[in-house]
């Protein structure tokens, strides 16, 4: 009898193949874009991770303030010093570097080209922890950076903007009031998940960046990277422990810093790329929920257009439910077959979305059938009210009909 | 033969209630034999469709009782009523109610499909039918692309391909011109002479009407008059 009922419904949809298409387009629609959507943010979920798990498994940052991404206070929570690196250095066994870092965005001028670009003060050991490469001339080194030397190790961007083709090594780029040889090149790293291009940048001395463009000794955050056969949960205690003693916060309060490891900071950013999937996610379903809506409506127009045609089957025998039925699977075919092209569209979209967003296609089969289920379930939901007015027409009216 | 095939006692019909009511049938009793052939006649109002419907199992009488083969059909449920329909009718329309853009091979296929025949039986049986209404080979035109006489054929053959032991023709000639009604009659005669099937016609064309072995006349909703004529010879004696 199902069979039978789905040879029927099949032949409908051929019938009227143009009218079926338009109604399924709703869910090709919903399905495809409720697909994509979590297929896309999937991918930059993972994409975010990856780039924070590529700095390694050892790194820690150390920031002031509790909250990592938009809306940070760090407003109200002292600055880090030097000394505090030192003193994270000096105190704590265990860890293979502690780099200090503080920023600052300045225009830079060479060769008469003009670049605004975000400078990096900080220690040699940055180019390691942060696991940059240098593919021509050098890093700085120690007396550089005790002496705050007028040198700088720029990006693949900067490079571009301000030297064109040319080897930069043994030029100098004025920044601000001063300056700067260009002593080493960076390997580009190209473009963040976050949007932003990692190239943009220039490195140099902390101490040559407190002096010449902050003119201050704070130093906005700091890394470390743990030694490989030490602890980390030891080194992330006893740093959180040395940094309350010296910010002098009592035993009751919180702390008004954070410690945070690689893992934790991709989970802090990926939950929020994680959230914009669900939002996405869920207007996709509301227009999931239109599509069935469309299904519902095509399928009243049809039960009034072919009320002569039921009457004639309820003439020759056919039974209350195997009308029900046929119209039930007519609106679940309908609605399925949405679903199947919506899920190709999906695909296509999807691994061409990827492609452009520079995010790896995840394919996940949970949303493909969850997707393509729904729809199904649309179909029946929808197409229950039309066919069960079809099922209960009068024979005799319905033949009447005109 | 021991049991009529059709036993109408004291039936009655009434649409609406109260001061718009409408009585259809008032009081009808009818006796039908296996292999008559049966004309119901009478001006229109006069309750003939009513009594079809009734007749064809999809509507209920008000009051008596409709017997078929000693069933008593006013206590079925609706769908053991289109069960009765699937399995001992076949309707004729004068409107022919063909499926539109459907194949005449795949309208008269549409009884054995809900009887739940394979495929293969289907269009075996569909064909013949279609054979036996004088439309071998035209299995793949749709409705619209066959004449009225065709279509009324089709119609035919899909009462048929059942093999029911009732055939109810409701002005199976109206859409029709003469010469073509001639053919369908003779059809029908055939049809009830040589397969034993038994035709209830509601018609309102007397020429018609004398195909029929009887002639039953409704007036109001009874029953004015019921006369058995004379068996036509075949091919002569047209009017």
């Amino acid at each position: 009898m199902i069979w039978n009922a789905l040879l029927l419904a099949l032949r409908e949809i051929r019938r009227n193949l143009m009218r079926s298409f338009l109604t399924i387009l709703g869910i090709v629609i919903g399905v495809s874009a409720v697909i994509t959507m979590v297929t896309l943010g999937n991918g930059a979920t993972r994409a975010v991770s990856d780039q924070i798990s590529s700095l390694g498994s050892n790194l820690l940052i150390i920031r002031p303030g509790q909250h990592l991404g938009p809306g940070r206070d760090s407003a109200g929570s002292a600055a880090f010093k030097v000394a505090d690196a030192d003193a994270l250095r000096n105190q704590i066994n265990g860890l293979a570097a502690v780099v200090p870092v503080s920023s600052k965005s300045v225009t830079l001028v060479a060769m008469s080209r003009n670049w605004s670009a975000g400078v990096t003060g900080t220690s040699r050991d940055w180019f390691s922890a942060g696991k940059w490469q240098i593919v021509s001339g050098r890093v700085f080194n120690d007396a550089e950076e005790r002496a705050g030397a007028a040198v700088c190790v720029i990006g693949e961007t900067v490079r571009r903007e301000l030297f064109g083709g040319l080897d930069p090594v043994g030029r100098k780029i004025r920044v601000k009031q001063f300056s700067c040889d260009v002593i080493g090149l960076l390997a580009s790293k190209g473009q963040s998940t976050m949007g932003n291009d990692q190239d943009d940048l220039v490195a140099m001395p902390l101490r040559t960046v407190q002096r010449r463009l902050t003119g201050s000794v704070d130093v906005a955050t700091m890394m470390v990277s743990v030694r490989d056969d030490a602890s980390m949960d030891l080194a992330k205690d006893q740093i959180t422990w040395l940094m309350r003693e010296r910010r002098h916060i009592g035993p009751g309060d919180n702390d008004d810093f954070s410690v945070m490891d690689t893992r934790q900071i991709a989970e802090t950013l990926s939950s929020t790329t994680k959230v914009m999937t669900g939002l996405l996610g869920a207007v996709a379903a509301v227009s999931l929920l239109v599509g069935g809506i469309g299904i519902m409506n095509i399928m009243l127009v049809s039960v009034t257009e072919r009320t002569r045609e039921i009457g004639i089957r309820l003439a020759i025998g056919a039974l209350e439910r195997e009308v029900l039925l046929q119209f039930l699977i007519e609106a679940v075919a309908l609605a399925s077959l949405g679903g199947v092209v919506g899920i190709i569209l999906a695909t296509v979209a999807s691994i061409s979305g990827s492609a452009l967003m520079h995010v790896p296609y995840l394919f996940n089969p949970m949303i493909n059938l969850l997707s393509f289920g729904f729809s199904a379930a649309i179909g029946v939901i929808f197409g229950y009210v039309p066919a069960r007015r079809a099922a209960r027409l009068d024979p005799i009216e319905a033949l009447r009909h005109e | 033969m021991s049991e009529p095939l059709i036993s109408l006692t004291e039936v009655t019909r009434r649409f609406g209630t109260g001061a718009a009511a409408f009585q259809a049938l008032r009081g009808v009793d009818l006796s039908i034999d296996e292999g008559d052939f049966v004309a119901i006649m009478g001006p229109s109002g006069s309750g003939k469709s009513s009594l079809m419907n009734i007749l064809g199992c999809l509507d209920t009488p008000s009051g008596g009782s409709y017997r078929f083969r000693g069933l008593a059909v006013e206590g079925l449920s609706r769908d053991q009523r289109a069960l009765l329909r699937r399995h001992a009718l076949g309707f004729v329309f004068q409107g022919f109610n063909l499926l539109a853009r459907t194949s005449a091979q795949e309208n008269v296929e549409l009884p054995l499909l809900y009887r739940g025949e394979s495929a293969t039986q289907r269009r075996e049986r569909a064909r013949a039918a279609l054979a036996s209404v004088g439309l071998e080979g035209w299995g793949h035109h749709s409705p619209a692309e066959l004449s009225g006489g065709q279509q009324q054929r089709v119609a035919i053959a899909r009462a048929l391909v059942t093999g029911p032991s009732l055939l109810l023709a409701d002005e199976p000639t109206g859409n029709l011109d003469t010469e073509r009604s001639r053919e369908i009659m003779d059809l029908l005669t055939d049809l009830n002479r040589d397969k034993g099937i038994t035709v209830v016609m509601v018609t309102h064309e007397a020429d018609m009407a004398e195909y029929a072995h009887r002639v039953v006349r409704l007036v109001d909703g009874r029953i004015a008059s019921d006369v058995r004529q004379a068996e036509r010879q075949d091919g002569g004696g047209r009017a």
